[in-house]
């Protein structure tokens, strides 16, 4: 009979117990999952890297509605379990009672505040959830200040993602260096110093008195009165387990839930994992243990043995550029031998501690790579007498080998741990590999869970796939922009924003460009990152553009130009069509053609010629038609109710506001929009970026149709009954495209990569983010929106049309 | 016509005249120079046809001393006028020197 299996908890611990619970036998319990946070479970451990802003939040989701949908789990985010009522086998959340079985508790912890004077002050937040993070990101505006309390793991990566997002901090640490459970002296020096060196100020020794503020938060008062300004402080000092409920219920509690080797509470009914329990006087603050602790909880809840060992843990920072390792005992005593290696050149600094000829300590900062190795010898206990005098070295020197990583990595033996927070030795994945025929990082990461909580191993793992297939193995996964870098473009564009990048050569310095100046794929990428992201602060680059950017006309395959104008909406007048013909006569157009735009196109003009020309055309009142950005194309129009019979709305007229409104915008690609009459569809709006179908209950405004290289119809974003909205969701929508997608994306790939509901959630639903979106497109067109034919009829770029010397009658005037 | 023989060396014009990472033309009776100034101030001048399909050099994007041609992305050297990578061919390239800010080109280069 299927049983009633109520979890606590929606966090990594549960997640981890539920995957092995389903994978045992996925019908023996009925589960009800209950969470306080409005969300199912995730990989907490990764907000270090989406509040910096090097991740999003989806990309640390680790179960989805999908998933608990086709495991049949009940699940209950955003309400919290007050009470666990023993003798009715029930517990108590806002939407009533919930009968259980066996019962799960997985409450985590809670971060400890320290009881002083100010704490509850707005601006005063811990560093937990995805709430905190984002209470961080909104309060980051550059340049304002922030102040972190505790100098430990946490609190250091909430200071670096915080100075990434471009505020001042400071770093207050009550002990005489930082993460000093982790670190000695040195290594805590070393990590000092790269802080120091980003621009964060580290206070050690600093004792908080009080906080200080009226409304919110303002400032942070020390027991020896320095007082510092702030505008968000905080408090990473550490937790405490959330007891809570357990305490309530008479569960036997003593720091955490006290639970015996099989995860089993006071109650037999009841078990717990996670950082809220207590094994054997111990606390646990890492995932590694957490997950052992999973699957002995799935072994008991399936009748099955086996029981909890505590095992050694290292310790890693999530501080992209800073390398610290750290495992096992380092304090100096009797009997205990260092050894120590320096490089100040460098800034790598490496201590090993010996005791009886077995590694027990090791700290290691710059230059972690043999981490693993280390960690492996002091787990094992090994006998490390006869490599004593190289062990420092590392596993690559043993023997005399070349220090090369690859080689460490095939010199490690099977039983060397890989994963850390996952516990996945190197024979596992060597194992999962050769006998399930694996290939790709993501695959050994679905089979063995290497690599899939913080994401420090991915290298190695990556080294063990290589070493594994040799040459079948293919690097993978993701494409960087070009040779000049290994980011992807999402990574750039990311990073941009997170490090508050504002030039071309902060991009290139501080993301590690390999080449002096980019390259002809990277350079006009980068510039229209920035130029979106920064309207105020960036300047154009022009020679980062390529030609027809910078002409303004289409180059043709003998070097000579086309010249589209702007046909607003597919109308144009007899003067503007008397100019045209003028032009083409004064300048010996070869081809006059109708474009599949809606307008006319002028083939063949000479490079010299383009200003004159453009300078008669803009005389006629014609501007630029961009046919050759990645900006606005076309807008094309039907006739619309104006003359059709059938015509329900203004096609012609909204045709013509949207291309008034969105011209001379840049995008990632180009982009084109159409607008019909009525479902007859005669200006093919179902094939564009962007095309409305007007109805007689209003405008169907339909997203992401191609009709190139793909073939795809829109999909519907919305049904609007006004012009004003159809229009300001346009306007959105484009803004939202120019602000995330990949260059050279159009919106259907796009849209392929975020998912409509993204982007509609955004437009559609969102009405202040809509509005945001609205602003800054406006804003951004105060300085874009302007006709390039204009500025160069009048002068502009003229290097670009007239040659630097002319020797051509040469010899004629000779 | 506003230049200058010198010598064998023709005056076109200063290195300011060029954009940093851009390149002006010069005509001759034979076709077009390209004429390059890179990011490190030096000047080099090409054929302004790429060895492809004679794509117009000048209208490429410079990045370290290479261009890449507008037409079809062939990259050339600006030192050789050789075609990188897996592609074969060659533009003529031709001397240039810097003197007080002025650049002298090889009167070679105009057929002269
Ligand atoms: C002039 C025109 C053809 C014509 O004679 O009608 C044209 C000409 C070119 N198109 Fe187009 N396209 C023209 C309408 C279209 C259309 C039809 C439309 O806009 O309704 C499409 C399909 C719709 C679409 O964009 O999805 C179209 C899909 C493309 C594509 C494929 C885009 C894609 O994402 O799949 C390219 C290649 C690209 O952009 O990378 C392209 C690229 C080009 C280029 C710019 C090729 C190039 O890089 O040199 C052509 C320039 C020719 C020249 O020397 O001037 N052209 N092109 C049309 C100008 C429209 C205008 O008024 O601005
Ligand atoms: C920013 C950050 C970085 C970290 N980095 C690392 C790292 O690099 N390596 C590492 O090993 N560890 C790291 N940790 C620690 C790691 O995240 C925790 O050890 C782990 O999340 C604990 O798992 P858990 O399931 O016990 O608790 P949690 O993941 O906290 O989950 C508990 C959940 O229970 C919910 N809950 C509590 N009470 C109730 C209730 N009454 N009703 C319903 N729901 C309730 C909570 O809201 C929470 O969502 C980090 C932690 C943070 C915050
Ligand atoms: S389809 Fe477009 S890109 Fe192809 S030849 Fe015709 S105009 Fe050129
Ligand atoms: S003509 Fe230069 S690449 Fe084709």
């Amino acid at each position: 009979m299927t049983e009633k299996l109520v979890v606590i908890g929606a966090g990594m611990a549960s997640g981890r117990a539920l995957e092995h619970i389903l994978e045992t036998d996925p019908a023996k319990y009925d589960i009800t999952l209950f969470g306080s946070e409005p969300r199912g479970n995730y990989n907490r451990i990764m907000l270090s890297p989406v509040l910096s802003g090097e991740k999003t939040f989806a990309e640390i989701v680790t179960h989805d509605t999908a998933w608990y949908e086709a495991n049949g789990i009940t699940t209950r985010f955003g309400e919290a379990v007050t009470q666990i009522d023993r003798d009715r086998k029930v517990v108590v959340s806002a939407g009533g009672e919930t009968p259980y079985d066996k019962l799960l508790i997985a409450t985590g912890s809670a971060p400890f505040i320290i009881p002083v004077q100010g704490k509850d002050l707005p601006g005063v937040i811990a560093f937990r959830d995805l709430e905190d993070v984002e209470t961080m990101r909104a309060a980051a505006k550059p340049g304002a200040k922030a102040v972190v309390i505790g100098g430990g793991l946490l609190g250091l990566e909430a200071a670096a993602g915080l100075r990434m997002l471009g505020m001042e901090v400071t770093v207050l640490h009550l002990m005489g260096h930082l993460m000093e459970r982790q670190l000695d002296e040195a290594a805590g020096y070393l990590l000092r110093k790269a802080l120091t060196d980003r621009g964060i100020k580290v206070m050690c020794r600093a004792s908080t008195a009080a906080i200080l503020g009226e409304e919110r938060v303002e400032g942070v008062m020390l027991e020896d009165n320095t007082g510092i300004e702030a505008d968000l402080v905080v408090m990473a000092v550490g937790i405490r387990p959330e007891t809570r409920l357990a305490n309530d219920a008479g569960l036997e509690v003593g720091r955490g839930i006290v639970v015996d080797d099989h995860m089993v509470t006071s109650d037999p009914d009841i078990l717990a994992v996670g950082e809220c329990v207590e094994h054997n006087k111990q606390l646990f603050g890492l995932v590694a243990p957490l997950y052992d602790q999973a699957k002995v909880v799935a072994n008991t809840l399936h009748g099955a043995g086996g029981a909890f060992m505590p095992k050694q843990t290292s310790t890693k920072l999530k501080v992209t550029g800073v390398d610290l390792f750290s495992a096992g005992d380092f304090a100096e005593g009797e009997g205990r031998e260092d050894i120590v290696f320096r490089d100040p050149a460098r800034g790598v600094y490496k201590r090993l501690v010996i005791e009886n000829d077995r590694l027990i300590g090791a700290v290691m900062y710059g230059d972690t790579a043999d981490g693993s190795w280390f960690f492996g010898l002091i787990r094992d206990g090994e006998t490390i007498s006869e490599m004593r005098d190289t062990l420092i070295f590392g596993p690559s020197y043993q023997g005399g080998a070349a220090l090369d990583p690859m080689a460490a990595v095939a010199a490690l033996p099977d039983e060397a741990e890989i994963c850390g927070c996952n516990g996945v030795c190197k024979g596992k994945i060597v194992q999962a590999i050769t006998e399930g025929g694996l290939t790709t990082l993501d695959e050994v990461k679905a089979v063995t869970k290497a690599s899939s909580s913080c994401g420090t191993c991915t290298g190695l793992v990556e080294q063990v796939l290589a070493v594994t297939l040799g040459d079948d193995f293919v690097l993978p996964t993701v494409k960087p922009v070009c040779a000049c870098t290994d980011l992807t473009h999402e990574d750039v564009r990311r990073l941009i924003k997170a490090q508050d990048l504002k030039s071309m050569p902060a991009v290139m310095q501080e993301l590690g460009w390999k080449t002096t100046c980019g390259c002809h794929v990277c350079r006009p990428a980068l510039n229209f990152y920035l130029l979106a992201d920064w309207p105020d602060d960036y300047k154009d680059d022009y020679q980062s553009r390529f030609i027809n950017e910078r002409a303004h006309a289409n180059i043709q395959k003998d070097g000579t130009f086309s010249v589209v104008p702007r046909m607003w909406g597919g109308v144009t007048t007899p003067a503007e069509l008397r100019a045209i013909a003028d032009a083409v006569e004064k300048y010996d157009v070869p081809l006059l053609k109708v474009t599949g735009g809606q307008r006319l196109d002028l083939l063949g003009v000479k490079k010299e010629d383009l200003p004159a020309m453009w300078a008669d055309l803009n005389a006629a009142g014609l501007v630029s038609g961009h046919a050759y950005t990645k900006g606005l194309r076309t807008v094309k129009t039907c006739v619309g109710s104006d003359f059709c019979r059938f015509g329900t709305q203004d096609s012609t007229g909204l045709g013509i506001k949207l291309e008034k409104r969105l011209w001379g915008s840049w995008t990632p690609h180009k982009v084109k929009l159409a607008v019909s009459g009525c479902p007859r569809n005669c200006a093919e709006a179902t094939c564009k970026d962007l095309g409305i179908v007007c109805v007689d209950s209003g405008y169907q405004i339909g997203v992401g149709g191609a009709a190139g290289m793909d073939l795809k119809a829109t999909e519907l974003l919305t049904t609007v009954a006004s012009e004003e909205e159809a229009i300001e969701i346009s306007v959105a929508f484009v803004q939202l495209y120019r602000e995330n997608a990949k260059y050279l994306d159009r919106p259907y790939k796009w849209i392929a990569k975020v998912g409509l509901d993204w982007v509609k959630a955004r437009v559609v639903d969102d009405l202040a983010e809509r509005a945001a979106l609205v602003a800054r497109f406006d804003h951004s067109q105060t300085i874009y929106q302007k006709d390039p034919w204009a500025e160069r009829a009048q002068g502009g770029s003229r290097h670009e049309f007239t040659p630097l010397a002319d020797f051509s009658f040469k010899e004629a005037a000779e | 016509m506003n230049a200058v023989v010198s010598d064998t060396w023709l005056d076109i014009g200063s290195v300011e005249d060029i954009p940093v990472r851009g390149a002006r033309v010069v005509k001759t009776p034979h076709g077009c120079l390209a004429v390059f100034r890179v990011a490190e101030g030096e000047i080099y001048a090409l054929d302004d046809r790429c060895p492809h399909k004679g794509g117009p050099l000048s209208n490429g994007i410079v990045h370290g001393r290479s261009v890449t041609c507008p037409l079809h992305n062939w990259v050339i050297s600006l030192e050789t006028g050789a075609a990188q990578g897996a592609d074969e061919g060659r533009t003529r390239a031709h001397a240039v020197r810097v003197e007080d800010g002025r650049i002298l080109l090889d009167a070679a280069a105009v057929g002269a």
